[in-house]
């Protein structure tokens, strides 16, 4: 049985930030979980996953975030409680649907988890979704350990279901992979049975009813208003009169701050759970006979805004701080240290130089990037591209996959990139004003999400771009979930229809549509000049399996490839070519790694002495 | 308890994240608070894999710049570029087999002479333990193994609280079958080494 589904009440157990929170929806009865995997929530969503096979959970991976938004949004329209699942830019993707849900309202509980990712581990930016709490009139809430991540995902059913609101349930990296003990409580048996019943003129957003629901939205939350006044994640702690204001992570540095410091009894805590809407009355009670406030919290000065006009509001002058030049940053994470030396800073306390060891001797250590895996097709991609382009100049926009690894050398194939989806349709503008040969780069799990508007825009508005579909059959940078286009009969999962991404192309009318073995390189650099010479839309379709997901579905390994010496003029034409990590130089001759290389027989292609030679046993 | 932070550090498929997970869980049996973070977007790339530890009373499951109390590493390298997490106080244990990132193995970039490396780790902290534990982990029969030596060096350290056979009870509960017998063999020959 899943770990997560063991019904003993009152067991400790060391999980994963995901895993307790996954958990936590569990113990509300959560009958349907839906996301688009982005890391660091993609845990959150493996969890639901395997749940789903054990028990009557619904969970299905979603094409994108707003898809996954809109069919969580349908379960809690039909009384089931639902949770959609994403990484902090997937909101972006679903912020259309989110903003008028909040309009329509649910039935059921539901429960939007974003993920940020301050100091962006793994991401494209580090934007603050509390924002779109405020934005849409909804509440957000924002654990600070792993018991509370729990407790929060149970309790923001019920908020939602009081409301008739979603809930937006926010966390940060440092949540979401944390480990640490949490306690199980009670499993209820949900509500798998969904019914509808015909309400349009409350349920369809049409002008007339849209102004009557805007009313009523901002009804509920001046409801909402009172209910963060009295909740007990919105807590006071300590009293002196200093004062300090923080959320999530940032209160358990404060914690260990003030330990530190020595200063626990001079200073007050307001750690904020639930922050929007903020607690006004809590504030303001708070700021009472404070010599100063300090307000801790990563990202943007969400909370400090509002203390400040709180403050305003009730003519309290006291010094109200928190991002500025000595305290606080906007970028990036806090960290225990940072965050004592703020405190320390703006009340005036006496700081312990740290211990900083002098480090000017040590020489420099070569970087570790990450690369590539051996092996892998989209490295073979990447060097046919280049080599039917030899003569042309070319321009890449890129997307979001494994393949962003190819921005660096030797591959070099990455020149812009905003968001998903983007590659193609700024391969669309690029191309209308620029003399380069535009080259976009999209991975299949991407062409599903997002991919597919450009390319009809490219269709459609007749731009001259070579789109190249990586279908690498699965979603790996984030962990191989599946996508529309994975077998999964493969992966051992019945009942889902496999998309065939040629037909999907074909189907929306580009002419020139090419499918390539990137593992064969000739013929590959052969159909990519073609496809580079035509005028209009072409595509490009490498299929092969990523190879650490052909490992993990067990497909039959090749032999591992050596450098036969006698061959081998030195040039290493391969190395600078490929990049392949199976390579190395030792005593000035190229060598391959024969536990890392997985025989894919490229660079044995590329190879102008025939001097790539796989190991005969 | 007074807190205890601990740092490990590692290249993606060397397994330190069992090592974190199995200290958690022997902490919990011991009744000992712990927090723990680990960063391992790209482990699968070959980038390096961050855990950090915090045993005892403290909420923090991150630990700032120069102020771990131990730090153990997987691979020299990495050792030494995590020496701006330590400070003189430091106790450093170390695996001493290399494992060139790509860069130095293609010849961009030099990979530090191991004795180089060794010398400037244990200049600057408090104390430092440097042994082959890939050679005792093939000893166990196990080259995955790697792990579970530097665990027992690290229990054998007595820095943090965990008896073996807590951590042995541990290891029981986390590992496969299969992988059980040589992953207690590597764990006693690393508890060995850091005698
Ligand atoms: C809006 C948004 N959602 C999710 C992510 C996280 N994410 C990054 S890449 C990726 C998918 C990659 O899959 P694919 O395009 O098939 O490329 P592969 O990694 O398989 O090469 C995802 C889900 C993101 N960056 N932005
Ligand atoms: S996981 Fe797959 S797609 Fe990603 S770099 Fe490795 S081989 Fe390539
Ligand atoms: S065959 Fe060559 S390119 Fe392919 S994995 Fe082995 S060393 Fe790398």
């Amino acid at each position: 049985m899943h770990k997560l589904l063991l019904d003993q009440p009152g067991k400790e157990m060391l999980v994963l930030g995901n895993e307790a929170i996954a958990r936590g929806a569990v113990e509300a009865g959560v009958a349907c979980a839906t996301t688009y995997p982005g890391t660091p929530s993609s845990e959150l969503s493996l969890a639901f996953f395997q749940m789903s096979k054990e028990s009557d959970l619904y969970f299905e991976y979603s094409t994108n975030e707003k898809v996954a938004l809109e069919v969580a949004a349908a379960a809690a329209n039909a009384g089931i409680r639902s949770m959609c699942v994403m990484k902090h830019v997937g909101v972006n993707v679903a912020a259309d649907a989110l903003m008028t849900l909040a309009y329509i309202g649910v039935k059921a509980g539901m429960v939007l988890l974003t993920a940020d990712d301050p100091f962006m581990f793994s991401s494209q930016n580090e934007q603050d979704n509390r924002y779109y709490g405020k934005m849409a009139g909804l509440c957000v809430l924002e654990p600070s350990s792993l018991p509370e991540a729990k407790a929060m995902a149970t309790y923001a059913f019920e908020l939602s279901e009081k409301l008739g609101e979603p809930v937006i349930l926010r966390t940060t990296t440092r949540i979401n992979h944390s480990t640490g003990a949490i306690t199980l409580g009670e499993l209820v048996k949900p509500n798998i049975k969904g019914s509808f019943t015909k309400d349009p003129f409350n349920l369809v957003a049409i002008p007339a009813v849209s102004r009557r629901l805007h009313t009523r939205l901002l009804q509920r939350l001046t409801e909402a208003e009172k209910i963060t006044d009295q909740s007990d994640y919105n807590y006071v702690q300590g009293g002196g009169a200093w004062g300090i204001v923080c959320n999530g992570v940032s209160y358990n540095y404060v914690c260990d701050a003030l330990n530190d410091l020595g200063v626990t009894d001079k200073v007050s805590i307001l750690r904020i759970g639930f922050s929007n809407p903020m607690p006004v009355a809590k504030v303001t009670e708070f700021l009472k006979g404070k010599e100063k406030i300090l307000v801790a919290e990563e990202g943007e000065p969400f909370m400090e805004e509002a203390v400040r006009s709180m403050a305003q509001e009730v003519g309290c002058t006291i010094p109200i701080k928190g991002k500025g030049p000595e305290l606080f940053s906007r970028e990036g994470e806090f960290d225990p240290a940072g965050v004592r030396k703020a405190i320390a800073g703006f009340f005036g306390v006496d700081l312990a130089p740290a211990a900083v060891l002098d480090l000017s001797d040590v020489p420099e250590i070569p970087a570790r990037p990450p690369n590539l895996c051996a092996g892998c097709t989209h490295r073979a991609v990447f060097y046919e591209v280049k080599k039917a382009a030899e003569n042309m100049e070319i321009m890449h926009p890129t997307d979001i996959g494994c393949y962003t690894l190819g921005v660096l050398p030797p591959l070099s194939s990455a020149d812009f990139l905003i968001c998903m989806g983007s590659s193609i349709s700024t391969g669309c503008g690029f191309s209308k004003f620029i003399d380069q040969k535009v080259v976009t780069y999209i991975g299949d799990s991407t062409f599903f999400h997002s991919g597919v508007p450009g390319l009809i825009n490219a269709v459609h508005n007749n731009h001259n771009v070579t789109m190249v579909i990586l279908d690498n059959g699965t979603t790996a940078m984030t962990g191989h979930q599946p996508n529309p286009g994975v077998d999964r009969d493969a992966m051992g999962q019945e009942g889902y229809n496999r998309i065939s991404i040629e037909n999907v192309v074909k189907g929306l009318g580009v002419e020139s549509v090419t499918v390539i073995k990137p593992y064969k390189v000739q013929k590959s650099v052969d159909a990519i000049k073609e496809a580079l010479a035509y005028q209009g839309v072409s595509v490009i379709i490498a299929q092969e399996l990523c190879p650490l997901y052909a490992k993990a579905l067990k497909r039959p390994v090749k032999k591992p490839f050596r450098i036969d010496m006698e061959k081998c003029k030195d040039h290493r034409l391969c190395v600078d070519a490929l990049g392949c990590p199976a390579m190395y130089v030792e005593n000035n001759k190229v060598a391959i790694n024969a536990e890392q290389c997985i025989g894919c027989a490229v660079c044995a292609q590329v190879c102008p002495e025939h001097a790539i030679v796989p190991i005969r046993d | 308890m007074d807190p205890v932070r601990l740092i490990i550090v590692a290249v993606g498929g060397q397994g330190n994240l069992l090592t974190a997970r199995v200290l958690g869980e022997a902490a919990l049996a011991s009744g000992i608070p712990v927090h723990m973070s680990e960063i391992h977007g790209m482990a699968q790339r070959g980038g390096v894999v961050e855990s950090s530890i915090v045993f005892g009373d403290a909420q923090s499951s991150i630990i700032s710049d120069s102020e771990a109390d131990v730090l153990l590493g997987f691979e020299p390298a990495e050792t030494l570029r995590a020496l701006n997490r330590c400070n003189k106080n430091t106790a450093v244990i170390t695996n001493t087999s290399p494992l060139p990132p790509f860069t130095a193995a293609i010849g961009k970039g030099v990979y530090p002479p191991l004795n180089q490396m060794l010398d400037l780790i244990s200049a600057k902290t408090a104390s430092l333990k440097a042994f082959d534990a890939l050679k005792l982990a093939h000893e166990a029969n196990n080259p995955l193994g790697l792990n579970m030596v530097l665990l027992g060096a690290l229990i054998r350290s007595g820095i943090i609280p965990i008896s073996a056979d807590t951590a042995k009870q541990a290891i029981k509960d986390n590992t496969k079958q299969a992988f059980l017998e040589s992953n207690l063999k590597a764990f006693d020959l690393g508890f060995e080494a850091a005698a």
